[in-house]
């Protein structure tokens, strides 16, 4: 499927739109939309953890979706998809039932961290096959399949992998384990980033080891953890960025708190946030 | 009922081994330029194979095959190798290979014997059990050796003395070898020199060897041991009596099957192309090689395992380490911080689902699921996803009230969107723990800070703004 579907291109020729949409735009967009069929319905899963203590990276997938012209729907019953559960060892099938629930009626689903899309992908039938309701376990496997990575959305659905951003900033990527290796979103990550103007992006050394998260992890093993984490720091620094960008709030969360103790001077901003920048409103 | 060394203390504290060791900066450096050593030769290897990932699908479905049909290939292995003049003894326990060992070696009416390396005999405890019976058992491959020598324990699955660095070797053999010449010095061919000397003596006068096997072949009822030294090939055809102890998940049903199994298991263990020694055997031959054979097939844990619905791919493992060899986890603490036979990944999950994860709960966390391990497995052992299902099992085997409590609280409040929304009213308030927060959150703000929360969270934005 291709943007221009989608209209960025025949909306531009139509009334100009350009950029990121006030109200008056996506409501143009949304009644040009209606003569538009087969319309597809989006819903942003924003996960618990954006939508606590990082709605900026929320925010800026909304931006940016918009922007292409594909408005999101935020159904407010959502709250977490019940990974850090599961991954400590707690089996949530509340939490994978309120997931499928909400968001079974819409086309798709983007997400934006690799981690928790992963979560839904494997994990969710997984915990609703250990509660024995096979039911519950054939609709998650069907809405899994149709949730997706922000850069899976934007490179596999919407047929773009440049987004139209702008980011004049020295930047290094970590592409953060789940996303690589439990979801494989592979390179589109760096496809949508090298194709962002005036960016200097530069390769992180061994960007392909762990960061030291892991969740509880973090706090159950933190020395390990914290040894991992000054590996991984020290990268970082080595490649003399102001910022490092990654798919995932909850790694960046771990690396940021130890780039601010050690006062680093590195920010760390999510993939969206990057994309999400444009000449117009810069971040 | 013993399942001997599987794990070394009940409940192995593997967080509080794991600071030891972290602090250790020599360990970490002898751990690191090993594993990375390894790693790369593998990685280079494994590029030049075309169809490495069907090698990796086809070893998989041929291990599945087995663990499904285990009962008709255990069954005909003993047969087949029964025909051949092997006698086949069943072990359900450590326990019970130990005795029948030691009365096989009994019956010999020797009291030393020479081993092969064998994760098998080691997991049962055998060189200890044997001890205690009067019977020396001598380790015959190098690293084994050192470990003997220095009464320490392997850390390794395939590099059993990789914590150690060749002066300390130098040490260890002029402490415990009573041939070592006085001037050795740490020269790594002087080193081999010296263990090959003292190895040679023992090779020639011992009667009696123990092995443990990588495969066994249902088909013929034969026992294949792969090796880099040729100690192991030593042992297997010197001496008059051969013993091996061998886990029933190591069958293979066909000789052809070696075809995928010989390509998978150098390049993920050693990160070679072909191992230097592959020595297969078959029951008796007269004549040529020991007269009496003797196999020991070993459960200890194996059927419980199998049980496991999510967990029984774990048996399909071929014990390479290449798990070990990636794992961020390993790479600082080293394996002796897993308290157990089997470290790293994998040790992670076959000691519970052996043991019962009730005697190591600690284990399936001893990871950041990060998933290195499960790329690089030579028989696709989906390692993270029995990670998760073994911590669910630990935490119900081991209830911990006040983790239980927080989890319980945060489903909870996830449970509902009124809940939810009064739920994020909290978050402002990390602003005052940012620095230094109380347990268990105390953890993280040691070494790093907690986030500047928001001034609202996204969904207020949304309501807003929408």
């Amino acid at each position: 499927m291709s943007c221009s579907g989608w209209g960025r291109g025949p909306l531009e020729a139509v009334c100009g739109w350009r950029g990121p949409p006030h109200r008056k735009d996506t409501d143009m967009l949304r009644s040009w939309r209606l003569y538009d069929a087969p319309r597809m319905r989006v819903a942003l899963f924003s996960t618990c953890l954006v939508d606590a203590l990082f709605p900026d990276a929320g925010k800026a997938t909304v931006r940016i979706l918009e922007r292409l012209g594909q408005p999101l729907e935020f159904p407010l019953e959502q709250t977490c998809c019940g990974q850090m559960h599961a991954n400590s060892g707690y089996f949530e099938p509340n939490l994978v039932r309120r997931y499928v629930d909400v968001f079974e009626e819409y086309d798709a689903v983007v997400v934006p961290s690799g981690s928790c899309a992963g979560a839904i992908r494997h994990q969710h039938p997984l915990v609703a096959r250990a509660a024995n309701d096979e039911a519950l376990a054939t609709r998650a496997e069907a809405v899994a399949k149709k949730t997706y990575e922000l850069s899976q959305l934007l490179i596999d659905v919407l047929g773009t992998d440049d987004v139209g951003a702008y980011f004049p900033h020295r930047v290094t990527y970590h592409p953060t384990c789940h996303s690589l290796r439990m979801l494989g979103v592979g390179d589109r990550p760096l496809r949508l980033l090298r194709n962002v103007r005036a960016i200097d992006l530069v390769e992180l050394p061994r960007n392909d080891e762990c960061c030291g998260f892991g969740g509880t992890f973090s706090i159950k093993n933190r020395d390990v953890s914290a040894a991992m984490l000054a590996d991984k720091m020290e990268s970082v620094i080595e490649t003399g960025a102001e910022v490092l960008c990654a798919g995932d709030r909850s790694c960046l969360m771990h690396i940021g708190g130890g780039l601010s103790r050690i006062h680093a001077g590195v920010r760390t901003l999510h993939l969206a946030e990057v994309l999400a920048s444009t000449e117009d409103t810069p971040l | 009922m013993s399942s001997g060394d599987l794990i070394w203390t009940d409940d192995p504290p593997f967080a509080q081994n794991a600071k030891r060791a972290v602090d250790d900066s020599q360990l970490r450096r002898n751990v690191r330029k090993a594993t990375a050593t390894i790693r790369e030769r593998r990685a280079g290897l494994v590029a030049e194979t075309p169809d490495w990932q069907e090698l990796r699908r086809a070893g998989a479905a041929i291990k599945d095959d087995v663990l499904h049909h285990l009962d008709e290939y255990l069954e005909q292995f003993e047969s087949k190798a029964t025909a051949r003049g092997a006698q086949v003894h069943w072990a359900r326990d450590a326990d019970d290979a130990n005795r029948i060992v030691t009365s096989l070696v009994q019956a010999t009416g020797q009291h030393e014997v020479i081993k092969v390396k064998s994760m098998a005999t080691q997991e049962i405890g055998l060189v200890q059990a044997l001890g205690q019976a009067g019977i020396a058992a001598h380790e015959t491959d190098l690293a084994e050796l050192i470990i003997q020598l220095s009464h320490d324990r392997p850390s390794h699955i395939v590099v059993p003395a990789l914590h150690r660095n060749r002066a300390e070797i130098r040490q260890i053999f002029l402490d415990g070898m009573a041939d070592a010449p006085k001037d050795l010095s740490d020269d790594p061919h002087a080193l081999a020199e010296a263990a090959r000397l003292h190895l040679r003596r023992l090779f020639l006068k011992t009667k009696v060897a123990v092995s443990g096997a990588n495969f066994a072949i249902a088909e013929t009822g034969g026992l294949l041991v792969a090796e880099s030294e040729g100690n192991g090939r030593m042992c297997l055809t010197l001496p008059e009596t051969l013993i091996s102890v061998v886990g029933i998940e190591k069958l293979i049903p066909t000789f052809r099957d070696l075809e995928v199994f010989l390509q998978l298991l150098p390049r993920s263990a050693t990160g070679e192309r072909m191992n230097p020694y592959n020595s297969v055997w078959t029951g008796v031959t007269p004549g040529d090689g020991p007269q009496e054979i003797h196999i020991v097939l070993l459960d200890n844990g194996r059927t419980r395992a199998l049980a496991d619905e999510i967990g029984r791919q774990a048996l399909r493992c071929i014990r390479c380490a290449a798990c070990l060899n990636v794992c961020p986890v390993y790479e600082r603490t080293g394996g002796h911080a897993y308290g157990a036979t089997y470290p790293g990944p994998i040790g992670a999950i076959v000691t519970p689902l052996m043991a019962g994860v009730e005697h190591a709960p600690e284990l399936p966390f001893a990871s950041s699921l990060c998933g290195a391990c499960y790329e690089v497995c030579p028989v696709k052992i989906d390692i993270p996803t029995v990670l998760v299902k073994l911590r669910a099992d630990a935490v119900k085997a081991k209830p911990h009230k006040a983790q239980d409590a927080v989890f319980g609280a945060a489903a909870s409040a996830m449970g509902g969107r009124r809940r939810w929304t009064a739920a994020l009213k909290l978050a402002p308030l990390m602003r005052f723990i940012r620095h230094g927060a109380p347990p268990p959150l105390s953890g993280w703000t040691r070494t790093r800070d907690l986030p500047d929360p928001p001034q609202e969270s996204f969904r207020e934005w949304w309501s807003k703004h929408r």
